[in-house]
């Protein structure tokens, strides 16, 4: 098993700090001590300022604006939900960048309940305009995708998970990764949910499309690989997260979507992210289910 | 240090404002602050509005963007942007709007409106300057009531322990803060490490003494005490 999502991020973090010096990471006690070397050597560059979220995020765009590269780094409900406002205005509204890395995806925290719970995460910042939004599914993808993002002076969020795939793809930022071709329908699979969607379809005959950029949404390769009328949309956050940008790349095309992903509910289940995938049929056997009653099929 | 040649002078001001109609709701706000903008653009602030990208420039941090009358006349009367400008204040296609946007208004530091988010971001660009081993110092100017806003509390709890001393907070007291602060503002912010103290808003050299005590490993807080808001 290649090491995690988030072992693989303070990796990269910690070198980055090294060797970029606009490159600062901002944390709010989620993280701390997980870079040390960074810690020691940049001390100004690697800062906590304690469980205090909005500032996190204030404190990210005042570096931005003196010139750094800053990457915040939380758990999802306290990298997205707790400082909202200061992502919409600290950073998008005075329109300076940063990378938001966070971790425990949806219910990756699934014990710890509904507070460590964030599905709603990527429809919420898919609400502000101008976010570059990473979805990846295999701690090599996730990794690549910071250093590409490093690199620009984007406003950029990076959504670490447990769940991976077992093998990453030659994904690109801002691409859908075409990953099989088929004849009956197109099915978008989204970061840690490709293998399980691969096991649903193996003996059918779809298309299926890797989606690693939730935001901006690549509708010239969903044009281009479009296959039969039916889009299924197969999201590990809020089901129908990006059906609205499936409904605008194919405005021109009759279609159906089929949105298969977490429902919109208060879920009082504790459990591991296992349980709650097959709770919301987003294990293979229910991604499977749901394609065969899109597609009219009963087997 | 670039001098900035004022174009116009502290008696110019009230006519500028009065230029700005439209947002009369927030002429209180505008007029509370004025006295410490001019003080800070006049006699503190290293700045030149031809070199508004200074990297190492001194910047300045309206946090409580209501009423940015007061600050437009200055920036106009310094020589931001042209005094014709401001007749525009609140229309569709000005770049004065009703809170300060800083990708349309040159000088202007952040786009506030919004209250509780300045502070943060002024001990953000505070950490990037003495990062980068700058000169430049940080202004922000925060409201009483505005304090209400738990978002500051984290920057002064944060800003004290880092010892943020290119970073000053003039907040403007006009008692407008629903509750109050039982034990007064400075004490607030000495309790978090900070070097307080207090004076007359209104007076310009009681502002200038105040912004020029030293506070070496501690950032400064200013309370101008200002007539209250009736």
């Amino acid at each position: 098993m290649s090491v995690s999502m988030r072992d693989r991020f303070y990796a990269t973090a910690e070198e980055l700090v090294g060797t970029d010096e606009r490159i600062a990471v901002v944390l709010a006690d989620i993280g701390t001590g997980r870079m040390p070397a960074a810690e020691r050597a940049h001390p100004d560059r690697v800062i906590n300022v304690g469980i205090r979220e909005q500032l996190m995020v204030g404190v990210a765009a005042g570096l931005a604006m003196t010139g750094f590269r800053p990457i915040v780094h939380s758990y999802a409900p306290f990298a997205v939900e707790r400082p909202f406002e200061m992502l919409k205005l600290d950073l998008s509204h005075n329109d300076v960048g940063a990378i938001v890395v966070s971790v425990g995806a949806s219910y990756d925290a699934a014990a710890n309940g509904r507070t460590h719970q964030t599905p709603e995460d990527v429809a919420l910042l898919s609400a502000l305009p101008g976010w570059r939004i990473y979805v990846p599914g295999h701690p090599t993808e996730a990794d690549h995708l910071l250093r590409a993002a490093a690199r620009t002076d984007d406003r950029v969020y990076l959504r670490l998970s447990d769940q991976s795939n077992q093998l990453a793809r030659p994904i690109k930022p801002g691409r859908l990764h075409l990953e099989r071709r088929g004849r009956d329908a197109t099915v978008i699979a989204t970061g840690p949910l490709l293998d399980a969607t691969l096991e649903a379809t193996a003996d059918l005959d779809v298309t299926v499309l890797y989606m690693t950029t939730a935001q901006p949404f690549d509708a010239d390769t969903l044009r281009a690989s479009l296959t039969g009328d039916l889009v299924v949309l197969v999201e590990p956050y809020l089901a129908g997260t990006s059906s609205a940008e499936v409904a605008t790349a194919l405005a021109d095309e009759p279609h159906r979507i089929a949105a298969i992903g977490v429902p919109n509910v208060e879920h009082r289940k504790y459990g591991t992210w296992r349980e709650h995938n097959a709770a919301h049929g987003l294990d293979a056997r229910g991604i499977r289910a749901r394609i065969l009653r899109a597609l009219g099929r009963t087997t | 240090m670039t001098v900035t040649i004022p174009a116009l002078g502290y008696a110019d001001l009230r006519r500028l404002m009065d230029l700005q109609l439209g947002d009369e709701k927030h002429t209180p706000s505008a007029t509370s602050t004025l006295d410490v903008i001019w003080v800070l653009y006049d006699r503190i602030l290293r700045i030149d509005p031809d070199r508004t990208g200074d990297p190492d420039r001194d910047r300045f941090v309206l946090s409580k963007g209501h009423g940015p009358m007061a600050y437009y006349a200055v920036l106009a009367a310094k020589g931001f942007f042209d005094v014709e400008t401001l007749r525009s204040f609140g229309r569709y296609a000005s770049a004065l709007g009703h809170h300060p946007d800083r990708n349309l208004v040159p000088g202007v530091e952040i786009s506030s409106g919004s209250l509780g988010h300045g502070l943060g971001i002024a001990v953000g660009m505070a950490v990037g300057l003495r990062a980068r081993r700058s000169p430049a110092r940080v202004f922000c100017l925060v409201g009483d009531a505005e304090l209400d806003e738990g978002s500051n509390h984290e920057a002064i709890a944060f800003a004290g322990r880092a010892r943020l001393d290119n970073l000053s907070v003039v907040a403007v007291d006009n008692q407008s803060s629903s509750y109050g602060w039982p034990g007064g503002l400075a004490a607030r912010f000495s309790l978090e490490g900070w070097s307080s103290t207090t004076v007359d808003g209104r007076d310009h050299a009681a502002l200038e003494r105040a912004f020029d005590v030293a506070h070496a490993g501690r950032p400064r807080a200013v309370i101008a005490m200002v007539e209250s808001k009736a």
